[in-house]
């Protein structure tokens, strides 16, 4: 893995190039299994006939999937980075390239660019306490870097995911929650904004779950990915108790329309949002992050 | 033809009435010649063909919010002040077809688009705007992925360069060491002079394929006075500017001040109508827009210019991350001022006061940075920035 020095002196530690040859053509792949994860989330599972090897790609990395004649938007991979023959993505329907993607069916055909951008820091973890955060659709982005996360559990020292979502019936990946939780070393919390009928777990903001789990606050490594309010106050927290924002990450979302840097549209200060991130060491962009309007 | 042995420096005299032939050999060779010429009263780069074409006896008025073409009883076909074109109207222009696809049964075949783009020759080309040009080299091809339609443009230019013999009054190339002297990314750089009756160009070989050019028209060696002459043009135009923006920690007075009240004074009379982003000859920033026919059969995605001033700009589902002109307009002079340093390892102003000119209220980017330098406090000014202003 190159390690480059960053424009602003401060290191940046991941690979950027796409593995597509040609970064500005979408790559037909064809739609193998759709599967419904909540009332408007689908997890599609693509595959291309002109590369049977499928897509090499990081945890944390994504796509710019396109819609034929729709259009085109960043989708961040939630498959397995070990198993990179089939693509995943998981994909929440809010507007009309959105409704496209999720409306495919087996046999359909979606265009792919990428992959792109940076990834979770697992290596940096190793030998540490891993806290993983997320909120909403932010866990479909951090769902690969669980799975490498067990695969080399021995590798790290305590695991714990904490998981917010905005009712019962938006909870992502239901199942696998449920055999996650069961997996020995790895603490797994849950908690909603509105409970409703039935609901027996937590109720109340993610950061609420953040006393429920121990972690040594030198040794931590802390990714997280959801709504922009909900990363802040999840970082206040975590630095509150101790952890530097060297040891904190956070994945990013801006407008994007080209995924390589030539577009312009995701800058965050001096950062292209789509090749300096999404995942950032908070550290980096401390000084732009949650500033209005930045 | 015999003569000096014409290497990068060199430089030569080519008489005024030679010029024709000039652009002539520049078509034989295959080149696509634009230049200057003057259309609904304003210059604009357009395909030269004939010597009668340029703005000869042209010159212009700007000041902020304002540009006015004069016709004066001089010869100069360069006497004029930059327009609105940019040389990013040809090598990025406003917009391009990146792609097409076509049905086949459930799925798609995406095409590239490969067609080759003309050969340009550039002949007229100010200082600041090959400054531009090699900001956009940064841009479109870096370490990681350059734009294959910038560089199939790009690749083969030819850039005949004209030293400035006047200061427009919205210039301030001078203090962004930009100009007026062409000093890279040209093949020949010409100054004219005009000496009683006597017509004619200085011209400096910047490359050996300016030197095969020139071997195929008349010129003879410059003489000691010549090679003054030239040299008294330009620093009479370096001399006459009265604009100047002090980069000095320029970058930390940018980042150092997001929120002065300063932006709330510029942001009650941005229009963000756009206007700078879209005459800005460093300005790259583009959106894509997918199009299908009538019946859903072949789709093609186009890519054209966008402004950071526009509200979809920086949209995510559920609104504008920049909603505010306050917002747009910080983005816009902090991106110039201090990002792109970060980003691409230079400004991203030239100083060619096109966006003064061009503003239909006269913001001026020079007088925005005095403003900020004069209330805003700068934190670290120990970081240097080094010499950005030379790409
Ligand atoms: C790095 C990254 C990873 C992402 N990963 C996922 C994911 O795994 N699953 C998922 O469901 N969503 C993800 N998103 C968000 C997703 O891109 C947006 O929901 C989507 O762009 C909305 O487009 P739309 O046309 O359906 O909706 P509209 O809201 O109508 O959007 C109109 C246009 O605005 C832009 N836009 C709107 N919202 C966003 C946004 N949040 N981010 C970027 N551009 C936006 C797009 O160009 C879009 O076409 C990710 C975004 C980024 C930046
Ligand atoms: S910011 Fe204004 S002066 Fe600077 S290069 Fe762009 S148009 Fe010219
Ligand atoms: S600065 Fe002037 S030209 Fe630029 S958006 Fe504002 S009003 Fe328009
Ligand atoms: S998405 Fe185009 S520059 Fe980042």
């Amino acid at each position: 893995m190159p390690v480059r020095e960053d424009k602003r002196g401060q290191e940046r530690v991941w690979e950027t190039r796409g593995s597509l040859p040609e970064p500005m053509l979408p790559l037909p792949f064809t739609v193998r299994k759709t599967r419904k994860e909540t009332h408007d989330t689908y997890t599609l599972e693509l595959q291309s006939e002109s590369r049977p090897g499928g897509l090499a790609f990081a945890a944390g990395q994504f796509n710019m999937l396109y819609a034929f004649g729709v259009g085109e938007v960043p989708v961040s991979i939630s498959g397995d980075p070990a198993a990179p023959e089939v693509l995943v993505h998981t994909v929440r329907a809010v507007g009309p390239v959105t409704r496209a993607i999720s409306g495919v069916k087996p046999g359909d055909m979606l265009g792919v660019r990428g992959p792109f951008g940076t990834r979770w820091p697992l290596e940096d973890a190793l030998g540490s306490d891993v806290v993983v955060v997320a909120g909403g659709i932010g866990l479909a982005p951090l769902r690969p870097a669980l799975y490498q996360l067990f695969r080399r559990r021995r590798d790290y020292k305590r695991v714990a995911l904490l998981y917010g979502a905005r009712s019962p019936r938006d909870i992502l990946y239901r199942r696998e929650l449920g055999r996650w939780d069961k997996r020995p070393g790895v603490d797994v919390h849950v908690t909603v904004d509105h409970a409703t009928e039935g609901w027996g777990g937590n109720e109340g903001v993610v950061t609420a779950l953040i006393p429920k789990v121990e972690f040594d606050p030198a040794a931590t490594v802390v990714m997280v990915c959801g709504p922009e309010i909900m990363m802040r106050f999840t970082v206040i927290e975590f630095q509150k108790r101790g952890v530097p924002s060297e040891k904190i990450y956070i994945s990013m979302e801006r407008n994007m329309q080209c995924g390589i840097g030539f577009c312009g549209h995701c800058q965050l200060g001096p950062y292209f949002v789509c090749k300096d991130g999404p995942v950032f060491r908070f550290g980096t962009i401390e000084t732009f992050f949650g500033r209005r309007e930045m | 033809m015999p003569g000096p042995a014409l290497e990068p420096g060199t430089q030569v005299v080519m008489e005024s009435s030679d010029l024709q032939k000039f652009i002539d050999v520049l078509w034989r060779k295959g080149y696509h010649v634009v230049g200057p010429t003057v259309r609904n009263g304003v210059v604009v780069y357009d395909e030269l063909k004939s010597v009668t074409d340029l703005p000869a006896g042209w010159t212009d008025e700007q000041e902020g919010a304002t540009y006015r073409l004069k016709k004066t009883d001089g010869k100069a076909f360069f006497a004029y002040g930059i327009g609105p074109d940019s040389l990013k109207k040809f090598l990025h222009p406003p917009v391009v077809r990146l792609w097409r696809a076509r049905r086949e049964g459930a799925g798609f075949q995406t095409v590239e688009e490969t067609e080759e783009p003309p050969k340009y020759a550039f002949l007229g080309v100010r200082a600041c705007d090959l400054h531009a040009v090699a900001a956009h080299d940064r841009v479109f091809t870096s370490e990681e992925y350059a734009d294959p339609s910038y560089a199939r443009r790009r690749r083969d230019i030819f850039v005949v360069a004209v030293n400035c013999a006047k200061a427009g009054n919205t210039c301030f190339c001078v203090s962004m060491r930009t100009g007026p002297k062409a000093t890279v990314g040209f093949d020949l750089a010409l100054t004219e002079i005009l000496e009683g009756e006597r017509h004619y160009f200085v011209v400096e070989v910047g490359s050996e394929t300016g030197a095969a050019v020139l071997r195929e028209i008349p010129f003879k060696e410059a003489t000691a006075a010549e090679k003054s002459a030239a040299e008294r043009v330009i620093a009479a135009t370096a001399g006459q500017m009265r604009k100047a923006l002090d980069t000095t920690n320029i970058r930390e007075l940018l980042y150092d001040n997001p929120e002065h009240p300063f932006w709330d004074e510029v942001a009650e009379r941005c229009l963000t109508c756009g206007n700078c982003t879209m005459v800005c000859p460093t300005c790259f920033c583009t959106a894509v827009e997918d199009v299908t026919d009538l019946a859903g059969e072949t789709a093609e995605r186009r890519r054209h210019w966008d402004s950071c001033f526009t509200e979809d700009f920086s949209y995510l589902h559920g609104g504008s991350v920049r909603a505010s002109a306050k917002a747009r307009y910080r983005q816009w002079m902090t991106h110039k001022l201090a990002a792109w340093l970060d980003q691409f390892g230079t400004l991203g102003c030239v100083g060619c006061g096109r966006c003064i000119t061009w503003c239909p209220v006269g913001i001026d980017i020079t007088e925005q940075a005095r403003a900020l330098r004069d209330k805003g406090r700068i934190e670290r000014p120990s970081v240097t920035v080094g010499e950005h202003a030379s790409p």
